[in-house]
C-alpha cells in the first residue's frame, strides 16, 4: 500500500495506458510499433492485477504469480511475433501493415 | 356388352408418347417410329373391332343409341360441378375413332420413311403419339369439360409439331400464331362451355342433346339482343370451332401451319384436327337445332358457305403446293359445316348432317393422300413451288396415279369417294336455301378447276430437266399413298352402296335411307368436268392462256394472289392498335413496375453486398477495431442501460 | 513519488504510441518499463519489480530493437496514420477510458488495511506447491509455452531453402 495514494488512482493510470496502447494498435501502419503497442497493453494488465493484489488481498499472492505469468506469455509472444516480423519482411520485403492484406474480400 | 376396353383407344397411344418420351432420344432411329407405329396400330385395331360391335353386333336393329363405354370421375367440387372423364360411344365418335386411328396408323408409317435422317426423329414421334391420344381422347369425350382439354392438348400438339423445325424462323412464328388464333377462338369456346353449363347445370353431352323440347324453351327463356342467352351460348361454342377448323376469319394460321412437316400437314391439318370445330357442332347437333328453332345454324351455314368460296378462290392462284392444298382443305370444311348447316333433326331432313360426315370421312382419306403425295412429291424436288416442278410423271409412278385418284376424288367425279359426299351436302344445301346450292355448285367447280391446275403443273405441264433425277418414294411412303388410293377410290362407293352411310349415322341415331338426287349430281358433275377440261386446256402443256386470264383478271388477281391481304390486316390490327394504344398502358406497368420491382430487390441487394463487402478489408487492425468498440458498446449498454 | 511515476508512465507511453521514429518509440516503451518497475518497487513488491526489469525492460526491449535492425534503417522515418483512422481510434479510446474510469470510480473497494510484506520465499514455495493453493501447474505449461515459442520462432524464421 502506498502511503496517500488510493487504489482508484491507481487503477487510472493503468486504464489510460491500456487505452493508450489499445488506441496505438489500431492506428499504426509500421509492424514494429503495433508491437510495441501490444507490449504497453500487456504491461498495463500486470499492473492491474499486481496493485489490487496489495490493496485488496494483501495476504495472498496470486497476483503476483498471475503478472508472471503475464510476462512470461508476453515474452513468448514477442519472440514469435519477431519471428514473423521477419518472414513478412522476407516476403513483401517492407513491414508496412497495408502489405498483410491477402484476406481482403 | 363390355365396352370398357374402349378406354385403351385412346391410352395406347399415350403409353407410346410416355414410353417415347423418356426412351425416345436414347433409342437410334427407327425404333421410335416403330414404336409409335405400334401404339397407334393398336388403337387401330381396337377401333375396328369397337366400330363392328358397335355397328353390327349391338345394334341390329339399326337404332343407334350412344353408350357410355368408361367414365371415371376426375375432380369433385360440388354436386354439380364435377369433371368426369370417359368414352361415349355413339355414331359419330366411332366413326371418327376409325378415321383418326386409321390416318394417323398410315401418316406414322410414311413418316418413318420421311424424317428419315432427321435429328429430330425421336422427338417428332413423340409429337405425334401425344396428338394421336388427344385426338383421341377428343372424339371420344363424354362431356365438355373433356372435350375442351383435350381440344387444348391437341393444340399444343399442334404447336409442337408445326414449329418442328425451330431452327427455322418462319416455323417458329407459324406455330405461335396457330397457337394463338386457336387459342384466342378457344377463349369464346369456353365462355360458351361456362354459360351452357351454369343454364343446364351439366356437361354431359347425353343429357344436352337429350333434353327435349321444352325443356330447351323454357332454359332459353332469358335472352340478350334477340337470341337466347343458350343461343349466344352455342355462337361463341361454335366460334371456338371456327377457329379450329380455320373458318373466316379465323382462317389465318392454316396457310402458315404448312411450315411443319409434310406428314403433320397430312394428320393434322387435313384430316383430324382441323374437323374438330365440325365434330363439335355435330356432336351438340340436336342442341343446335333445338335452341332458337335453329337459329345458330343459320350462323354456322353462312361461315360455310363463305369460307368454302373464300378458299377456292385463293386456291386458284398459289404457287406452293402445300399452301393449295391448305386452302383446299379450309373449303372442304367449310362445305362440311355447310352441311350441318343446312341440316334438320328427323329423317330426310337430317341429310345434312349425314353428308356432313360423310364428307369428312372421305375427304380425311384423299386429303391425306394428298398431302402425303405432296411430301414425296416434294422429297423428290427438294422444293415446294409448282414453279419448280412438271412432267414428273415420268419419275414418280406411284405418287402420280395416287394423286390423280386424290385429285378426282376430291373434284368429285362417280365413283370416287368424294363424288357421294359432296353430292350429298348440295342436296341438302338445295333442300333449305337456293343461294348456298348454287354457291356450293360454283365452288366444286373451282375445287375441280384448281387441283387439277396443281396436278398438270407437277406432273404435266413441261419436260424439266432435274438437277437430281428425282426417285420415287421407299417402301415406307408408299405403302401408305397406295392404302389411301384404294380407300378413296372405294370408300364412296362401299359406304354408299354396301354399307350405306345413311343407315349408320345420322343425327338421332335412327337410319333414313339416302339416295342421289341424279339431278342435282349432274348439274355438278358437269361443273367439275368444265373445270376439269379447262385445266387442261391451260395447265397439260406450258402455253399463255394462264398468262393472258391473269392479266384480264388484273387487280383482282393480285388480291388473290396475296391471299385478300388478311394476314397484314390482322398484323396491323394487333401491332398497331392492341400493342400500341389498348396495352400500351398495361405494358408500362409491367415493364416498369412488375420488372423493375424485381430488378429492384436484386441490383440492391447486389449493390448492399458490395458495400458490405469493405468491411473485410483483411486488415487486422480493422478487426481489432470492430471487437474493441462493440466490447465497449456492450460495457456502456449492460452497465448503464441495461440496469437502470 | 508515486504521481511522478504515473506521469513519466503515461507521457512516455503517449509518446511511444505516437512518434515517428521506430528507434525512438522503442526508447519510450523501455522508459515506461522502468517505470513500471519502480511503481512495483514503489508497493513493495520487490520481486516483481526485478522479473519485470530483467524480462520485459531487458529482453523484450532488446528483442524489438533486434528486429528493427534486421528490417529496416534505425533512421527511417515510418509514415503516420491517416487523420479519419486517428480520430475515430482517439475517439474510441477516449470513450473507452471515460467508461472505465467512471466505473472504477463509482465502485466501493474495500481496501485492506493488512500490509505484510511477501519474500521471495513464499513465491517460490507457492510456484511449486502441488497442494492446496498451489501453482505448480500454470508453472510447467507455461514451461512448455516457452518451448513451444522457442522452437516455433526459430522455425518461422529461418531461412528456407528451396530446391
Amino acid at each position: 500500500m502506498i502511503q496517500g495514494v488510493g487504489i482508484t488512482h491507481v487503477l487510472i493510470v493503468s486504464t489510460l495506458m491500456f487505452f493508450i496502447g489499445i488506441y496505438g494498435f489500431l492506428t499504426r501502419k509500421n509492424l514494429i510499433t503495433i508491437l510495441i503497442a501490444i507490449e504497453l497493453i500487456l504491461n498495463s494488465v500486470a499492473i492491474n492485477f499486481i496493485v489490487i493484489n496489495k490493496y485488496l488481498f494483501p495476504e495472498k499472492i496470486n497476483g503476483q504469480i498471475f503478472s508472471l505469468f503475464i510476462i512470461a506469455v508476453a515474452a513468448a509472444e514477442v519472440a514469435i511475433a519477431i519471428a514473423v516480423v521477419i518472414d513478412f519482411y522476407r516476403i513483401n520485403k517492407s513491414i508496412d501493415v497495408e502489405h498483410g492484406e491477402t484476406m481482403k474480400y | 356388352m363390355d365396352w370398357s376396353y374402349t378406354i385403351w383407344i385412346p391410352l395406347l397411344p399415350f403409353v407410346g408418347f410416355l414410353l417415347l418420351g423418356f426412351y425416345g432420344r436414347k433409342l437410334p432411329a427407327p425404333v421410335p417410329g416403330w414404336i409409335g407405329t405400334i401404339g397407334v396400330f393398336g388403337a387401330l385395331v381396337l377401333s375396328y373391332i369397337t366400330a363392328y360391335n358397335y355397328f353390327f353386333v349391338e345394334n341390329t336393329d339399326m337404332l343407334f343409341e350412344p353408350i357410355k363405354g368408361f367414365e371415371m370421375l376426375w375432380m369433385n367440387f360440388t354436386d354439380v360441378l364435377q369433371f368426369k372423364m370417359g368414352v361415349l360411344l355413339d355414331p359419330i365418335s366411332v366413326m371418327m375413332m376409325v378415321v383418326v386411328s386409321t390416318v394417323s396408323f398410315l401418316v406414322h408409317l410414311y413418316s418413318i420413311g420421311y424424317m428419315k435422317g432427321d435429328p429430330g426423329f425421336g422427338r417428332f414421334f413423340v409429337s405425334l403419339s401425344l396428338f394421336t391420344f388427344a385426338m383421341l381422347g377428343l372424339v371420344v369425350a363424354t362431356n365438355l369439360f373433356q372435350i375442351y382439354f383435350f381440344w387444348e392438348l391437341v393444340g399444343v400438339s399442334s404447336y409442337l409439331l408445326i414449329g418442328f423445325y425451330y431452327e427455322k424462323p418462319s416455323a417458329i412464328l407459324a406455330s405461335k400464331k396457330a397457337f394463338i388464333v386457336t387459342r384466342f377462338a378457344d377463349f369464346f369456346f369456353l365462355i360458351g362451355i361456362l354459360i351452357i353449363s351454369y343454364y343446364t347445370q351439366t356437361f354431359d353431352f347425353l343429357t344436352l342433346n337429350g333434353m327435349d323440347e321444352t325443356s330447351f324453351t323454357s332454359l332459353s327463356a332469358s335472352s340478350f339482343m334477340g337470341m337466347s342467352v343458350l343461343a349466344w351460348a352455342l355462337t361463341l361454342a361454335f366460334i371456338g370451332g371456327a377457329g379450329k377448323s380455320a373458318m373466316f376469319p379465323l382462317h389465318i394460321w392454316l396457310p402458315d401451319a404448312m411450315e411443319g412437316p409434310t406428314p403433320v400437314s397430312a394428320l393434322i391439318h387435313a384430316a383430324t384436327m382441323v374437323v374438330a370445330g365440325v365434330f363439335l357442332v355435330a356432336r351438340l347437333f340436336p342442341m343446335y337445332s333445338h335452341v332458337d328453332g335453329g337459329a345458330v345454324l343459320h350462323i354456322v351455314a353462312f361461315v360455310g358457305a363463305f369460307s368454302s368460296l373464300f378458299a377456292a378462290i385463293i386456291a386458284l392462284t398459289q404457287l406452293d403446293i402445300k399452301r393449295v392444298l391448305a386452302f383446299s382443305t379450309m373449303s372442304q370444311i367449310g362445305y362440311m359445316m355447310l352441311g350441318l348447316g343446312v341440316s334438320g333433326l328427323e329423317g330426310h331432313e337430317g341429310l345434312g348432317y349425314t353428308a356432313s360426315m360423310f364428307h369428312l370421312f372421305t375427304h380425311a382419306f384423299f386429303k391425306s393422300l394428298l398431302f402425303l403425295g405432296a411430301g414425296a412429291i416434294i422429297h423428290a424436288v427438294h422444293s415446294n413451288y409448282m414453279t419448280k416442278m412438271g412432267g414428273l410423271r415420268k419419275y414418280l409412278p406411284i405418287t402420280h396415279i395416287t394423286f390423280l385418284i386424290a385429285a378426282l376424288a376430291i373434284s368429285g367425279i362417280w365413283p370416287f369417294a368424294g363424288f357421294f359426299s359432296k353430292d350429298a351436302i348440295l342436296d341438302a344445301a338445295y333442300m333449305h336455301n337456293k343461294i348456298y346450292f348454287w354457291v356450293g355448285w360454283f365452288v366444286a367447280g373451282l375445287t375441280a378447276f384448281y387441283m387439277f391446275r396443281l396436278y398438270y403443273r407437277i406432273f404435266w405441264y413441261e419436260d424439266r430437266v432435274y438437277k437430281h433425277t428425282p426417285h420415287e418414294a421407299p417402301a415406307t411412303m408408299t405403302y401408305p399413298l397406295m392404302i389411301l388410293g384404294a380407300l378413296s377410290l372405294l370408300a364412296g362407293f362401299v359406304f354408299f352402296y354396301v354399307w350405306p352411310f345413311a343407315e349408320y349415322i345420322g343425327p338421332t341415331g335412327k337410319p333414313f335411307h339416302m339416295h342421289i338426287n341424279w339431278i342435282l349430281a349432274g348439274i355438278s358433275l358437269g361443273v367439275a368436268l368444265i373445270g376439269i377440261v379447262l385445266a387442261t386446256i391451260m395447265y397439260k402443256k406450258k402455253n399463255d392462256i394462264p398468262d393472258k386470264v391473269s392479266k384480264a383478271f388484273g387487280l383482282f388477281y393480285k388480291w388473290t394472289y396475296d391471299k385478300f391481304y388478311f394476314d397484314e390486316i390482322y398484323m396491323f390490327v394487333t401491332k398497331k392498335i392492341m400493342f400500341g394504344i389498348i396495352s400500351a398502358g398495361w405494358t408500362w406497368f409491367d415493364t416498369n413496375i412488375v420488372d423493375g420491382t424485381m430488378n429492384l430487390i436484386g441490383n440492391t441487394t447486389v449493390k448492399s453486398s458490395n458495400a458490405i463487402k469493405k468491411l473485410q478489408s483483411g486488415r487486422m487492425q480493422d478487426y481489432a477495431y470492430a471487437i474493441v468498440s462493440g466490447a465497449v458498446a456492450l460495457v456502456i449498454i449492460f452497465v448503464y442501460i441495461w440496469t437502470h | 513519488m508515486f504521481y511522478i511515476l504515473a506521469i513519466i508512465i503515461l507521457v512516455f507511453s503517449f509518446l511511444a504510441v505516437t512518434s515517428s521514429k521506430v528507434m525512438r518509440a522503442t526508447m519510450y516503451l523501455l522508459f515506461t518499463l522502468i517505470a513500471t518497475g519502480g511503481l512495483y518497487f514503489l508497493i513493495d513488491y520487490n520481486f516483481m519489480a526485478s522479473v519485470q526489469l530483467i524480462v520485459y525492460a531487458g529482453g523484450i526491449v532488446a528483442l524489438i530493437i533486434f528486429a528493427v535492425m534486421l528490417t529496416e534503417k534505425i533512421e527511417a522515418k515510418i509514415a503516420l496514420p491517416d487523420k479519419t483512422k486517428m480520430i475515430f481510434a482517439g475517439l474510441l479510446s477516449i470513450v473507452g477510458s471515460i467508461v472505465t474510469i467512471y466505473i472504477l470510480l463509482s465502485h466501493p473497494f474495500k481496501e485492506s488495511s493488512n500490509d505484510i510484506g511477501q519474500t521471495v520465499s513464499v513465491i517460490g514455495e507457492n510456484l511449486l506447491n502441488y497442494g492446496e493453493g498451489g501453482f505448480v501447474l500454470p508453472f510447467e505449461l507455461v514451461s512448455i509455452l516457452l518451448l513451444a515459442s522457442l522452437i516455433a520462432a526459430i522455425v518461422i524464421a529461418k531461412r528456407k531453402f528451396d530446391n
